[in-house]
């Protein structure tokens, strides 16, 4: 049946997407939503939570500010704590019951970057959804309002990463990995959307020759900045060692003559099992790429969460609910997945690759970073 | 227009001197901060202590991630499931049929049969004006071999009526119904965690010929339905009152609130009043209070005029244990808490009146966020939060009073505290794992 996730976990979401993304910037998020549900983000989303200081909070709404629609108290509290705080941005985040209601989170935005000054934008996100969508929405809006400006392109080739959040990368070193890689390629990293890099760095990405889009969630920012700057974008993340190279030189390609493209393609040298991935499908198809590149083994992606045609290869399926995945999983012979999908896997080989958008911080000791590195992981099945 | 300025700590709004703090709310309501300390327990942990039970949450994605990872983290994601609200549902009005057949496509699916489901409702059900009457009914004529538990994950509600705690508690009990009472058998109820079984509490009873229940030691459902045998239930967290008036309406179990307070006196006049409630003679604690009081004066010696710092997760009265601490020359200078219970009214003018200088931090303001956590002297940290924001490794991780109680309860926390004092624990490790006394993956 849709709906049901009766043996498994259940994605990150939207609110939460939006959090991730815009975590690492100085700006003060704030969800919109009841008290105590910001824990849910900052305890099992969020590993950068005791660490690394953030403007992550709620607004506690309660019943009869809701059923009064009292954005005057949203509105007021927000400028108390801007005038306390003093941050970069403000994003007003919308939930399920601003969702119901039908608050107006832009208009409030709109009010409040009035009154303070400071840049303000609403995003609709409903709790509804999947976080790929919340990081596409993040890192669209921050293109939009803070990258206007046509900036004189590095003299030296320059790339911007976008789409790396811990929800999909966690914070393994996977994302030094790809600078130290892109470093070695003779690209220097002009920005990263959005983990080590600041708001400012982040301004300037319109001086890049290209962009590396990781994940699905960076994909809208990179067609804005194609089209507002004309940088193109190439889609894949390095996994592996041949698949990495041959990404490496798909960027140089895509620098030169322009074209944006999505990297991942089917690989297999032969078939002697079929493998299932399960995964955000960027992250996804580029591992199974890489894996098919050097091992003997046919890879089928299976995402749960958004994606778009030209991301998938020729036999890959979005599957959104449990059941999708159950008939899927029926003719594998196995699976590489987050550990808390074996619950659907029966006996069958069972490869573990955490993502802590799924399973959450319970296995960030055992994650593993695949960038630019022969995937011995594939050698033997967790079970 | 606002300057924008480099973050520096500014605990404007989040510090009082107690002499300035009003009670019970000291301060402004507002954005929220939510600190790493996750050592309370959830409705998760509370629901899973009902044996041979299964848990299925109906919300939107958002609301369901705390709840799953929660169940997973305590290694019971087996006995948990999840229907998801989205978008059309809220449309189109189909939350009654999607329950019904979620329901159905769950148990299909489950390796065993539970003997309850407690299914948890959310914020958004009160908004849909969804039909629980229609959804409970048919669950419970569809499979009448299943007990069904009307659950609350309602935050948006907090203000409305019963707290989501005192919600849970009381919905934890629901299911017993009307059984020939047992007038030698008792239950303790409201607490998440076991009573310690040193605790003069259980010594008292037990001597005097009860059987003690609680729903930490029922190791089926039957067990937990034979809860409804006790003539008596006691109740020593306030935010199960509720819950036991509740019994005493439905199906006539008289109680007794017996609330962990640390004023030695008011101690042995409860355990009095609660003698004469049951026709015994009063007990003799003597041997209990002179071996807390020992144990305060062995902690004193041994931690000093050492600041200390506690918070209102360690315990219900918080500001009665303070007190404590402070009629026993301990030097507490800083309490953090956002909001303090009604029946702590009394403690906190005394406190107001004999150690005005004492601060009082919120734990939610957000520029708490910004709170220099660490410290130039020792601090002795007690409660997960009080260790978090004043960034000590020395600290005692209790939450939720930890099962214990009374003198006893005194004693070992005196002991607690001279251990903490002497000896650091790794605080970012222990202090983000979800449910104190849970299993815990983490």
């Amino acid at each position: 049946m849709r709906q049901v996730a009766g043996l498994i976990s259940t994605y990150s979401s939207d609110e939460f997407g939006i959090c991730s993304a815009l975590y690492e910037l100085g700006g003060m998020v704030v969800m919109h939503d009841a008290s105590g549900c910001n824990s849910t983000y900052t305890t099992h989303d969020e590993p950068r939570w005791y660490d690394i200081d953030s403007m992550i909070f709620i607004s506690a709404i309660s019943e009869m500010e809701a059923i009064m629609g009292d954005d005057e108290k949203l509105i007021r509290d927000i400028l108390t704590t801007a005038e306390k705080l003093h941050p970069e941005f403000i994003a007003i985040v919308g939930a399920p019951i601003p969702y119901m209601i039908g608050t107006d989170l832009e208009a409030i935005a709109m009010i409040v970057e009035a009154e303070t000054g400071i840049p303000a934008f609403g995003f609709a996100a409903n709790g509804m959804r999947n976080y790929t969508e919340g990081i596409s929405m993040a890192f669209h809006k921050i293109v939009d309002r803070f990258c206007t400006d046509q900036m004189e392109q590095t003299k030296l080739p320059s790339v911007n990463i976008i789409g790396a959040t811990p929800l999909d990368f966690s914070l393994n070193g996977s994302i030094d990995s790809i600078r130290t890689w892109l470093t070695k390629q003779g690209w220097s990293v002009n920005s990263c959307f959005a983990m080590g890099s600041s708001l400012e760095e982040i301004k300037q990405a319109s001086k890049a020759h290209v962009n590396l889009v990781i994940s699905y969630g960076g994909i809208a920012a990179a067609r804005l900045m194609e089209e507002r700057f004309g940088i193109p974008y190439v889609v894949g993340v390095p996994f592996g060692k041949d698949y990495a190279d041959y990404l490496a030189g798909l960027l140089d390609r895509t620098a030169k003559n322009g074209q944006s493209l999505y990297a991942a393609k089917k690989a297999g040298k032969g078939k002697i099992k079929r493998l299932c991935l399960i995964g955000e499908s960027v992250f996804a198809t580029s591992l199974a790429t890489a894996i098919e590149m050097e091992y003997d083994l046919d890879i089928q992606v299976l995402t749960p969460l958004d994606t778009i045609t030209e991301i998938l290869r020729e036999g890959d399926r979005y599957t959104p609910e449990e059941d999708d995945l159950i008939e899927q999983l029926k003719y594998a012979d196995g699976v590489i997945a987050d550990p808390l999908y074996r619950a659907l896997c029966g006996q069958m080989d069972f490869y573990d690759l955490p993502h802590e958008a799924f399973s959450g911080r319970i296995y960030d000791d055992q994650n593993p970073d695949l960038v630019n590195r022969t995937l011995t992981y594939m050698e033997e099945p967790s079970c | 227009m606002l300057t924008r300025l480099r973050r520096e700590e500014n605990t404007s709004g989040a510090k009082r001197k107690i002499r300035e703090a009003f009670f019970p709310a000291p301060f402004e309501q507002g954005l929220e901060y939510s600190s790493p300390a996750r050592g309370t327990w959830n409705i998760v942990h509370t629901g899973m202590l009902i044996p041979e039970s299964h848990q299925i949450f109906v919300c939107a994605q958002g609301c369901l991630r705390g709840v799953v990872l929660t169940a997973a983290e305590m290694g019971a994601l087996d006995r948990y499931s999840s229907i998801i609200i989205r978008e059309e549902n809220v449309i189109d009005g189909s939350v009654e049929n999607l329950m019904i057949n979620g329901v159905a496509d769950i148990l299909d699916k489950l390796p065993y049969r539970p003997k309850a489901i407690l299914l948890f409702i959310s914020c958004q059900h009160f908004f849909l004006a969804y039909n629980q009457q229609l959804v409970f009914d048919t669950l419970r004529e569809k499979y009448p071999d299943i007990r069904f538990m009307d659950c609350y994950m309602i935050p948006t509600l907090r203000k409305s009526g019963l707290t989501p705690d005192q919600k849970m508690r009381l919905q934890l009990f629901s299911l017993l119904e009307e059984k020939e009472k047992n007038p030698k058998k008792i239950n303790l109820i409201g607490s998440n965690l076991e009573i310690s079984a040193s605790s003069e509490l259980v010594m008292i009873l037990r001597q005097a010929g009860y059987e003690l229940q609680m729903l930490n030691w029922c190791r089926t459902f039957d067990d937990y339905l034979d809860m409804a045998q006790a003539k008596l239930n006691l109740v020593y967290e306030p935010i199960a009152i509720p819950a036991a008036q509740d019994l005493k309406k439905r199906i006539g179990q008289e109680y007794r609130y017996l609330p962990f307070v640390f004023d030695m006196d008011e101690l042995e006049q409860n355990y009095c009043r609660l003698a004469d409630m049951l026709g015994m003679v009063h007990p003799d604690v003597r041997g209990f209070r002179k071996a807390a009081e020992a144990a305060l004066e062995r902690a004193l010696q041994c931690i000093g005029n050492t600041k200390i710092a506690v918070d209102y997760t360690f315990t219900f009265r918080i500001l009665s244990f303070t007190k404590m601490l402070l009629q026993h020359g301990f030097h507490v200078t800083e309490i953090f808490a956002d909001t303090f219970l009604p029946e702590e009214r009394e403690d906190f003018l005394w406190m107001k009146e004999h150690f005005p200088d004492i601060d009082i931090y919120a734990t939610n303001q957000p520029n708490m966020r910004y709170l220099k956590r660490h410290r130039d002297e020792t601090i002795l940290a007690v409660g997960q939060k009080a260790a978090y924001f004043t960034g000590t490794d020395h600290f005692v991780n209790v939450v939720e009073s930890g099962g214990l109680f009374g003198y006893d309860g005194i004693r070992q926390i005196a002991e607690l505290m001279i251990d903490a004092y002497l000896n650091e624990k790794p605080r970012k490790e222990i202090i983000q794992r979800k449910g104190y006394g849970c299993e815990s993956c983490i």
